[in-house]
């Protein structure tokens, strides 16, 4: 007869070839026939590519081309005696940012929103820093068209996210109203938005702003460029909150009802978090497209990241440096993407989405 | 003011071309339990739902404390807030903590400052008999202890009158007694309460009157005594038959 004392409590430890390096190297990389063809393969390829290109960087590659350029990289034709504003600009973000990484990880409320309203106030602040005042000697006024380079790029794809998202969940909200002018009209936004390429829209904002607009008010490229960034996101953000929306059961409505919140409350509460966080892949995705889309406004002028690194292709001295430009140019698009994917990644994982 | 809590007169509703509720008269005084009863698709959710404008009737009158319930968008959130609602499926907020969804509507309907809040909801946990499940959120609980969390957060509101719908359905066996148990004392303590259930031991001890639902129509009114020995209607003994055995 088996009492419980009988039984063997106790675990056998796995066998040697299950963990450690070995284990790691078996299940992933050497697992069947065809893994182990894979990852011989794989190897292969990257050693071809990678050799030579690690190579030319070190050995061949002219790097003055970006050296010498630096400035004009980051905030093209800013005036450089008044570049410091562009310097402090990033600092202020920099600092901020890290300072936040520890605040939001805390339990201290009061920090929290003392860092959130400096969040709130900060594009206003960067704003005028950077832009200035008419007739000032201490931060004098800067035209907004010789804001270049990467300070561009940013302040484009920043005022796009920033923008576009309330008129995008407006726009959510609208295509799913009750109300049948409303619900025809968000749609019809949508859908025309989503229908032409972006260069149509930034050629529309140039020609018809001025339409609208009274005519002794002039408009900078930059603005318009800003304006059509946000509006033609916002019509793809509208889709991607939609489909949030769509994922939240009827019950949480209900639930809402019945404890009397209201339909503003309901939404800021219940639905809007819920929807929102499971969408955030396809918003960051969004946005990461946004970002490497203002590239498009040289077309309509604007000096922008790519467009001042090509034109170091015509300086004189660097006549020939097109692989240095564009390799440089990609990674500091790749740079930013991958920090904003890794970030969405990470804020995936601490509000738990897929989990709760 | 008339004696009744909640006062129905010939209650329709339809879905498009479908008649949901064919006519309900219905009354309940303040401190009654009620419980209603009827095969699947007879419309008590239905009926239940309009009481507090989930679903709109539309024709025939409906008072919650001598309130009409109409378009009037303040008198849906007046009779709203007097009346707390426990689903088949519970409904917890999934994103917000036990705590958070106990407290949010108190805060934001009726204004209460958040010590207030939590202290009452601290005080309903006790009630419920999870006071340790806080901080959780309704993902990391049982079944029987969601349920729990969704009447004190119904409480929370401290409504006039509770409705549950089938709130005991969706749980494993082994844990209708926890939620039901909750539900005894509260009936036992002088709530108003309008339950749709399929526990008849609930109906025998705590229900003050049952109403049979059938086909859209309160088929009959009685005391549980009469109701389970005695039942005057033909289709009340059918259903009897079927659902006892
Ligand atoms: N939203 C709806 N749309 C259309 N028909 C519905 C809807 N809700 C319920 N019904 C129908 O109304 C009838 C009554 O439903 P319900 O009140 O849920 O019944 P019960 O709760 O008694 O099972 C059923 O025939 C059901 O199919
Ligand atoms: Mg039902």
């Amino acid at each position: 007869m088996t009492t419980a004392t009988d039984i063997n409590t106790a675990y056998e430890a796995p066998p040697r070839t299950e963990v450690g390096v070995l284990g790691w190297l078996k299940h992933h990389l050497f697992g069947s026939w065809f893994d182990t063809i894979l990852t011989i393969l794989s190897l292969g390829l990257l050693y071809v590519v990678l050799v030579p290109s690690m190579r030319w960087a070190v050995t061949k590659a002219n790097w003055r081309a970006i050296t010498t350029n630096i400035l004009i990289l980051i905030h093209g034709p800013y005036p450089q005696t008044q570049n410091y504003r562009v310097f402090i600009a990033i600092g202020l973000l920099v600092v901020m940012g890290s300072v936040s990484l520890f605040i939001y990880r805390g339990e201290n409320v009061r920090g929290r929103r003392t860092m959130t309203i400096i969040w709130a106030v900060s594009p206003f602040f960067i704003w005028y820093l950077l832009a200035g005042f008419k007739g000032s000697s201490f931060l004098p006024l800067i035209e907004y068209s010789k804001w270049g380079g990467l300070l561009l790029s940013f302040i484009l794809a920043i005022f796009g996210i920033l923008a576009s998202f309330p008129i995008g969940v407006l726009l959510a909200l609208g295509r799913q109203s009750d109300m049948p002018i409303i619900k025809w009209m968000s749609t019809v936004y949508i859908e025309v938005v989503r229908g032409v390429p972006f260069i149509t829209v930034l050629f529309m904002a140039q020609v018809m702003l001025p339409l609208i607009l009274p005519p002794d008010v002039r408009v900078a490229g930059m603005f318009r460029a800003m304006v059509a960034t946000a509006l033609f996101s916002a019509a793809y953000l509208a889709e991607n909150v939609r489909g949030g929306l769509q994922a939240i059961p009827r019950g949480q409505y209900e639930a809402a009802d019945a404890l009397g919140l209201s339909t503003f409350q309901q939404m800021y509460f219940i639905i809007m978090p819920q929807a929102l966080r499971t969408v955030i892949p396809p918003i960051v995705g969004q946005f990461i497209g946004l970002f490497k889309d203002t590239s498009l406004v040289a077309i309509v002028g604007l000096l922008d990241f790519l467009n001042v690194s090509q034109s170091i292709l015509s300086q004189a001295g660097f006549l020939g440096a097109q692989k240095e430009v564009y390799l440089f140019a990609a990674l500091v698009y790749f740079v930013f993407s991958f920090a904003m994917s890794s970030a969405s990644i990470r804020l995936e994982k601490q509000l738990g989405v897929g989990q709760r | 003011m008339s004696e009744y809590i909640i006062e129905c007169r010939g209650v329709k509703k339809w879905y498009g071309e479908f008649q949901a509720l064919k006519g309900i008269d219905f009354n309940v005084k303040k401190g009654e339990v009620v419980v209603i009863l009827g095969p699947s698709g007879s419309g008590k959710s239905t009926f239940i739902r309009t009481i507090n404008r989930l679903e709109e009737h539309q024709a025939g009158e409906i008072f919650v404390n001598g309130i009409e319930l109409n378009n009037d968008v303040r008198n849906i959130a007046e009779i709203r807030k007097e009346i707390g609602m426990v689903f088949q499926q519970f409904n917890l907020f999934p994103h917000l903590t036990v705590m958070d969804n106990i407290t949010l509507a108190p805060i934001w309907v009726r204004k209460w400052d958040k010590p207030t809040a939590e202290a009452k909801a601290m005080e309903l946990l006790e009630r419920v008999q999870i006071p340790e499940q806080a901080d959780k959120y309704p993902g990391q609980l049982s079944g029987g202890q969601q349920q729990r969390v969704a009447i004190a957060r119904a409480l929370a509101m401290e409504p006039e009158i509770m409705l549950f719908d089938e709130p005991t359905s969706a749980l494993d066996p082994e844990m209708i007694k926890e939620v039901l148990d909750v539900m005894i004392v509260l009936a036992q303590t002088g709530m108003t309460i309008l339950a749709v259930t399929h526990e008849m031991g609930f109906a025998k001890t705590v229900a003050d009157r049952i109403v049979f639902f059938d086909y859209g129509l309160i088929v009959e009114e009685n005391t549980p005594d009469n109701f389970f020995t005695n039942p005057r209607h033909d289709r009340t003994k059918l259903f009897l038959s079927q659902i006892l055995h």
